[in-house]
């Protein structure tokens, strides 16, 4: 089993509501997120899995120095941020891919998908 | 009879792909089967020489390799056991089998046409491992440098074993789809070979070749795909008429081509596979496409070709086949029926504008039309479209005819 990032991409810039278009898009996109995410767990492929804060509330640590140095922000000024993601367990890439759309239809958004370099 | 190197590196590139792909099943590491290949190709060509070539060069070649695979993995796993582990391929050796035959080759093919892999990895990758071309080769067909080539190769098989692309022929539920996937990498490495997209040589017989080769194998490998029979028609079809197709450097248009120099034995084997596709009546994309082909050939001379036929198919495959290249190449026939103003309307409107063949198209009506001054503008885009030097001779040509 390999584990996977699945990423979700959207702008940066979040409204009202999130990346939607209106309470009912954004409530929606929830409550199939909810169900996707129950589906990973019953089926065995969950790990984590999680909404991130706009990249605003973000802070940059570079500790290679001899004191940390903090920067207030993302790492990289861009249009489009990783807004969320899983983290999943799948035999290999054909399940990954089919996980990725799932998700991807369940909250709206492009997946992308990366392997994780073996296990920690 | 003692071998020379040729007639050794002849019969090891025949058995490439079978070689690789029992290799990668076995180690499930690409890389590895390829070095252990080089090494078994390099023992041949010390022994093979002098003892001959043995009665089943195949079983000795994948004996060799294999025995030279396990010499790397015990040499490597002293080194770094956990850097080998990481870079297994998912082995579903306990997979159901999807078909009668199980073939390494067909689970290699369709790992090479991943659909997460970019269509030109997918084209380098199973010309390489499957065809047993070189990276040179490959880069000289496709008009790159080696250098970028080889890149090319080793990302895509670094993202096949890091991301477990997997190793195995896809369930019944998704076959109809990655398997278009896979013919429609060998169809475009026919297309390349057929009329080369760059500027170098117009027709490259190795390219088409080797396509050919692929198909085959495909063919025979799933029987009871009638498209796997339908891309290997369309492909012998078409091949057959290749030498007839350029003249003094010049593409010849299918109307103005000898006939007495199409190759018959392509034709009627392509034939025969066109009349079994419609026995099994599930008719494809290029099963369709090689109907039509095969009424091209059917005519005597150019004047005999059944049009109406022609256009029939051609209505059945834009149904499947919503496409405007497909459109214009229905137009193209109307233009035989229904005359060139016809087909103009037809042609005008696709979304083609870059398209070579659209401008070509659009000339040749235009000048039947006597419109000459508009034909030549779209002789001179079509011209500015392709860097096939037979295809800009030919229109070249054309339009210093135009009066």
């Amino acid at each position: 089993m390999t584990h996977y990032l699945l990423a979700v991409h959207g702008p940066a810039e979040m409204g009202e509501f999130g990346n939607y278009s209106s309470k009912e898009e954004m409530d929606e996109a929830f409550a199939a997120t909810g169900v996707f995410n129950d589906q990973l767990r019953a089926d065995g492929y969950w790990v984590f899995a999680g909404g991130l804060e706009p990249a605003s509330t973000a802070t940059v640590v570079d500790g290679q120095g001899d004191t940390p140095v903090l920067t207030d922000g993302p790492y990289l000024e861009t249009k489009e941020i990783i807004g969320g993601f899983w983290v999943i367990d799948a035999p290999d890439l054909d399940v990954a891919l089919r996980l990725a759309a799932q998700g991807s239809e369940a909250c709206r958004g492009k997946v992308e998908v990366r392997p994780f370099q073996g296990l920690a | 009879m003692h071998p020379g190197t040729a007639a050794v590196e002849r019969v090891f590139r025949q058995e490439y792909g079978r070689l690789i792909a029992s290799l990668v099943r076995r180690f499930g590491d690409i890389d590895l089967a390829e070095e252990a290949a080089g090494e078994a190709l390099l023992a041949a060509l010390e022994k093979w020489p002098e003892s001959g070539v043995p009665p089943n060069p195949g079983a000795w070649l994948t004996t060799t390799a294999g025995n030279r695979a396990i010499d790397r993995i015990r040499r490597d796993s002293k080194r770094d056991a956990k850097h080998q582990a990481a870079s297994m391929l998912p082995d579903h050796t306990t997979h159901a089998r999807t078909g009668p035959v199980e073939d390494d080759r067909l689970r290699l093919l369709f790992t090479c046409c991943h659909p997460a892999l970019a269509t030109q990895a997918r084209i380098a990758l199973t010309l390489r491992l499957l065809g047993g071309l070189t990276v040179a080769e490959i880069a000289h067909a496709f008009l790159v440098p080696e250098t970028t080539m080889a890149q090319r190769i080793t990302r895509a098989k670094r993202k096949i074993a890091a991301a477990k692309v997997p190793y195995r022929v896809p369930e019944a539920v998704d076959l109809p789809d990655r398997l278009s996937g896979v013919l429609a990498v060998l169809f475009l490495i026919f297309n390349e070979g057929y009329l080369a997209s760059g500027a170098g040589d117009p027709v490259r017989p190795e390219l088409t070749a080797e396509a050919i080769r692929l198909a085959r194998m495909l063919r025979e490998l799933l029987p009871d795909e009638p498209e796997a029979a339908g891309v290997l028609a369309l492909m012998l079809l078409t091949e057959a008429r290749r030498e007839a197709r350029v003249r003094d450097g010049q593409l010849v248009p299918l109307d103005q081509q000898d006939r007495a120099g199409w190759d018959r034995a392509l034709i009627a084997e392509g034939h025969a596979l066109v009349r079994q596709c419609l026995a099994i009546d599930r008719p494809g994309r290029y099963q369709l496409l090689a109907a039509i082909n095969a009424v091209y050939v059917d005519a005597l001379a150019a004047s005999d070709t059944d049009w109406s036929q022609v256009v029939a198919l051609y209505d059945r495959l834009s149904r499947i086949d919503p496409s405007p290249i497909v459109a214009l190449n229905r137009a193209i026939a109307v233009a035989e029926l229904d005359g060139p103003e016809v087909a103009l309307a037809l042609v005008d409107p696709l979304p083609l504008t870059g398209y070579h063949a659209w401008h070509a198209a659009r000339a040749d009506l235009l000048r039947r039309l006597g419109r000459t001054a508009e034909a030549r503008q779209a002789y001179d885009a079509a011209i500015a479209a392709t860097e096939n030097v037979a295809e800009r001779t030919y229109l070249k040509r054309r339009l210093g005819e135009l009066v």
